[in-house]
């Protein structure tokens, strides 16, 4: 979890956009219909999940919004809204980021993945999908898509990591249920299958 | 016993959707012409509304309505404790004022602003000693505890008294509750080491993954509300009624819950989801309510925190003779929970003691809603105890996993205040098995050594809670298909138990479990009354109910059979989804041929007469809908009278760092005697999520608030420090005992509580023994405490605070 990148991404997004932010304020900010002046503008293309998307993003608009309540991917989960908890953990270029605390406009040139963009067309689960089912890794199973994003991020920089260095990697997610031994279960036989 | 599916792996349902994102939690949904509410928080902690102003707001294009305390309690809220749907009177900071519903957030969120409440500042308290002690402040508007039908009553200590409470005397007020049975005198002076203490346990926040955020929408005259629970058929029924819509008209939609640990059990642990319903029906528009963190914490439920006074008296062979127990339990900003309670029960059966009192009092603080909590009450005492009991062992000269076989429960024991009889126990067997996968016999010679400024720490600790219901229902159904619907109202919290249980039916009737179909996820697809998934209870109630009604729809089968080949059902037996002649396999009936039959001839067989007749009323709805469809299989639990327990053990190695206070945990084995094992995977996550909870309990989670102004300083997962990936060992190794409990048909019984709570006491037993046995009386024990006792500083907290930083 880069999450220093994130962090100032999203601080400076939000001088940028002269917008104010505050912990509880963000989805109101996100779905704000009005506009400052001078603003960036509004309509952008965006690569999400490998289809460029046209999508009318406000200038303080944070990428989780875009994704669940502009874009209708709602595997992207919101637990806290604010960095803490990683269930809104995106792949944004490679890199796992919290999608709450960036802004769509500072990704538009980037690739997002989200937990909806792993499945193959035929219905094939990705190694770290399957390897999660079969280790039964969730529980209650709303922070998996942050999880399981993490866990895709790590392999692919780190494709046969260690249990520390899984561990390392899926520390920026919580999981309130306490399943971190089954998801490490599930991240290292995801690094078997490959 | 040989079972199909009993004791094996399985893939859930819905797992496919966890991992895809496709299983949609309550604000994944969307509805056309759906609009949007805000809350308005309380922004003290005790207050009275006495008026709003919403003229501006209201007058704003774009906003549709407010709702109030006065929409919702036409005739005055009620006068007691427990969350209110919406209050005049907060006592709480964050308590739900009103809503507001707007096209979207933003113009809720600015038309909010321009609502201008005003509010009469009242007395608040943070500290229940600090209430309890003469002239303190008071919670709550009618005194500082409720007394269960009685109302708020006011409990006064003089300060003299709160004084030598602090101080770690014994408390000498007549307290609001008790039991005990046995000869304490008697018992503690036949003891060779008597310990006696004051200690304090932290209250701290749920904290459920998913905030409770809720959708509703009326059409053609039903309620229709996606919301998030830990049941749904139990839910329902009170839902139903806070809402004021009549149980047939009221549909609960919640296919997945991102986490509840006891605070979304029932509908009066979260009301709030009543507000979009009610905001909804006064719009005639669908609205959707997101909650965001803060409001998720200040009325998301927490545990209730002890200030207590404990004295044990342990015989020269290490029996536990005596305890006795004095327990001020934090009652927070909206009251509830008998934690204290279970916590001395919780002794009385971890350690058959031979003399048991309790006394308690429940007082009230500004702070946090408290509800039950995973293992509410069991799992704080077993953080306090286990030291207690490694001090025993090392005054007496016993060895300290021998001290817990002595005392332990075993088959045959009773326990509690009530002297129940367990349906069966198999804690010997556990510490047996924890002892050699933990390789105890070689662990226990690193104890205390020494290493730089490491140090090693080894812990022994128990769990108890608990587990099973009865006077639960059960639905099954054979379709013409001849596949088996299995209808489960528990809900789906992640335990899968609503799986899990429904393959009780599955066992039953040798039915492959591709052709068996858990109904579940709305309350319209007709569910049974099923015990909530709380309290370890699923498993066992769940099983016996499904089991039960898959031998009543196997009996209706054969009785079919018989009609149809002749003879009498007796002479029939099953297999291979066919019924047939026990003399002649070849002549019967396929599943799928019975079940047209069954349909045929309706009546019993469908469910359209001759129910069982204690039959419960949101069943009966469910069965009469569903009647004339298909061949019924239907159930009443009738209550059983002894306790099904839940045990675990756990056994902890940890790596002290005396310089920092911080601490590795090297390694932990826990184990589970839960009966006949269902579901091995389900059952290791309960007892690793478990793990996780009791190194919360142990060592981080606590409320804290600003002794100023009352305003909470732990309002996310950050502040309330709940275990993180690097808290927690990176491999925590599970077993099971797995011996059957004659009381379940399968079996089984419960684990999700103790699960925690042995490992609370398991981490707190090694940070003792990893500073010499030194006794902090107190969970948790943080890294600042133990640098402090290193350092040998005195802390200059206020002895048993509550609520606030305690050095």
């Amino acid at each position: 979890m880069n999450l220093n990148l994130t962090r100032r991404r999203f601080i400076k997004g939000v001088i940028a956009s002269g917008a104010a932010a505050t912990t509880t304020g963000v989805w109101v900010a996100a779905n704000g219909a009005s506009r400052p002046a001078g603003a960036v503008e509004r309509m952008i293309r965006i690569n999400i999940n490998g289809q460029v998307r046209t999508v009318d993003v406000a200038p303080q608009e944070t990428l989780a919004s875009t994704l669940r309540y502009k874009l209708g991917l709602t595997g992207t989960k919101l637990g806290c809204n604010r960095g803490e908890c990683g269930a809104c953990t995106v792949l944004v270029d490679d890199v796992s980021t919290y999608a709450c605390s960036v802004l769509t406009h500072s990704v538009k040139n980037g690739r997002v993945e989200t937990v909806e963009g792993l499945e193959a067309a035929d219905g094939t689960l990705h190694p770290v999908q399957q390897a999660f089912v079969e280790e039964l890794s969730p529980q209650c199973g709303y922070c998996t898509p942050g999880q399981i994003m993490a866990a895709v991020g790590l392999l692919r920089e780190n494709p046969s990591p260690t249990r520390e260095e899984a561990r390392m990697g899926l520390s920026g997610n919580i999981c309130r249920c306490g399943s971190y031994d089954s998801y490490l279960d599930g991240v290292m036989r995801a690094a078997q299958i490959g | 016993m040989a079972y199909m599916h009993i004791g094996k792996d399985f893939v859930p349902p819905d797992v496919n959707g966890k991992v895809t994102g496709r299983i949609k939690y309550a604000e994944d949904y969307t509805r056309e012409g759906m609009v949007y509410a805000r809350l308005l928080t309380s922004p003290i902690p005790h207050a009275r509304v006495v008026n709003i102003d919403a003229t501006e707001a209201l007058a704003m294009d774009g906003v549709f309505g407010l709702l109030t305390a006065d929409d919702v309690y036409p005739d005055g809220e009620p006068q007691s404790t427990g969350l209110k749907v919406l209050t005049n009177e907060p006592t709480l900071v964050g308590e739900p004022i009103l809503a507001l519903a707007a096209i979207d957030e933003k113009t809720a969120e600015t038309a909010i602003s321009k609502i201008s409440v005003t509010f009469e500042r009242l007395p608040f308290v943070l500290d229940p000693l600090d209430s309890l002690a003469e002239g303190g402040p008071d919670a709550y508007n009618g005194g500082n505890t409720y007394v269960f039908r009685q109302g708020f009553a006011t409990e006064k200590w003089s300060a003299d008294q709160v004084a030598s409470f602090r101080a770690g005397n014994e408390p000498t007020a007549e307290p609001q509750q008790t039991f005990a049975y046995g000869d304490l005198d008697a018992a503690l002076a036949s003891s060779a080491f008597v310990y006696e203490s004051a200690f304090t346990t932290a209250g701290y926040p749920h904290q459920s993954m998913e905030p409770r955020s809720a959708m509703a929408y009326w059409e053609n005259g039903k309620l229709y509300l996606h919301g998030t629970s830990q049941s749904l058929s139990a839910l329902a029924d009170g839902m139903a009624s806070i809402v004021g819509v009549p149980q047939e008209d009221f549909v609960f939609i919640n296919e997945a819950t991102g986490g509840g640990f006891g605070q979304r059990a029932r509908a009066n642990s979260i009301p709030s989801m009543a507000i979009p319903a009610k905001m909804s029906q006064k719009i005639n528009r669908p609205v959707m309510m997101r909650v965001t963190r803060d409001e998720e914490t200040a009325i998301g439920g927490a545990r209730q925190g002890f200030q207590g006074w404990i004295k044990c008296g342990f015989k020269a062979d290490g029996t536990m003779a005596a305890a006795d127990l004095y327990i001020i339990s934090d009652n927070g900003g909206k009251g509830g929970g008998g934690d204290a309670y279970s916590a001395a029960d919780c002794i009385s059966i971890l350690y058959q003691t031979e003399a048991v009192r309790f006394r308690g009092t429940s007082i009230g603080s500004n702070t946090g809603h408290r509800g039950a909590q995973r293992g509410p009450g069991q799992n704080q005492i077993a953080a306090i105890i286990a030291p207690i009991l490694d001090k025993a062992a090392q005054e007496l000269g016993i060895d300290r996993l021998k001290i817990r076989e002595i005392n332990t429960p075993t088959n045959g024991d009773v326990g509690g205040a009530q002297r129940t009889p367990f349906t069966s126990a198999y804690m010997p067997e556990a510490l047996k098995m924890g002892a050699e996968q933990f390789n105890l016999a070689e662990r226990i010679t690193r104890s205390r050594q020494r290493n730089g400024s490491k140090v090693t720490g080894i812990g022994i600790g128990q769990g108890y809670h608990n587990a099973g219901r009865s006077g639960m229902d059960g639905i099954v159904r054979l379709t013409a298909d001849g596949r088996l619907k299995v209808h489960n109202g528990v809900g789906n919290l992640g335990t899968y138990s609503y799986a899990s249980t429904s393959r009780a039916a599955a066992e039953v009737l040798q039915m492959p479990w591709e052709h068996v179909d858990v109904v579940t996820g709305r309350t319209d697809r007709h569910l049974p009354i099923t015990s909530p998934q709380d309290g370890s209870n699923s498993i066992f109630t769940n099983t016996r109910t499904n089991y039960g009604a898959a031998q009543d729809l196997l009996a209706k089968m054969k009785e079919i059979t018989a009609m149809e080949l002749g003879g009498d059902a007796s002479d029939y037996d099953f297999g291979d989804e066919r019924v047939f002649k026990s003399a002649d396999k070849s002549v019967g009936m396929s599943f799928a041929q019975i079940a047209q039959k069954g349909i045929e001839l309706g009546g019993k067989f469908t469910g359209e007469s001759d129910l069982p007749e204690e039959l419960n009323d949101f069943t009966k709805i469910s069965v009469t809908r569903l009647a004339g469809e298909s061949l019924m299989g239907i159930y009443h639990d009738a209550p059983h009278n002894n306790n099904p327990p839940g045990f675990t053990v756990t056994f902890t190695e940890i790596e002290m760092d005396v310089e920092t206070g911080k601490y590795d945990i090297i390694d932990m084995v826990t184990i589970g005697d839960c009966g006949t094992v269902v579901h091995p995977q389900g059952l290791k996550n309960q007892l690793v999520g478990g793990a996780v909870w009791g190194i919360g309990l142990a060592g981080y989670e606590r409320h804290l608030y600003d002794p100023q102004n009352g305003l909470p300083a732990s309002t996310g997962y950050w502040q309330s420090k709940i275990p993180t990936m690097m808290d927690t060992p990176s491999k925590i190794r599970t077993g099971w005992v797995d011996l059957p409990d004659p009381e379940n048909p399968v079996g089984a019984r419960g684990i999700g509580e103790p699960a925690m709570g042995a490992v609370a006491a398991s981490l707190a037993s090694a940070i003792s023994d990893s500073l010499d046995g030194h006794l902090f009386n107190s969970a948790p024990v943080t890294a600042d405490m133990i640098i402090n006792h290193v350092a040998g500083v005195t802390s200059d907290a206020i002895p048993l605070a509550q609520n606030n930083f305690r050095g």
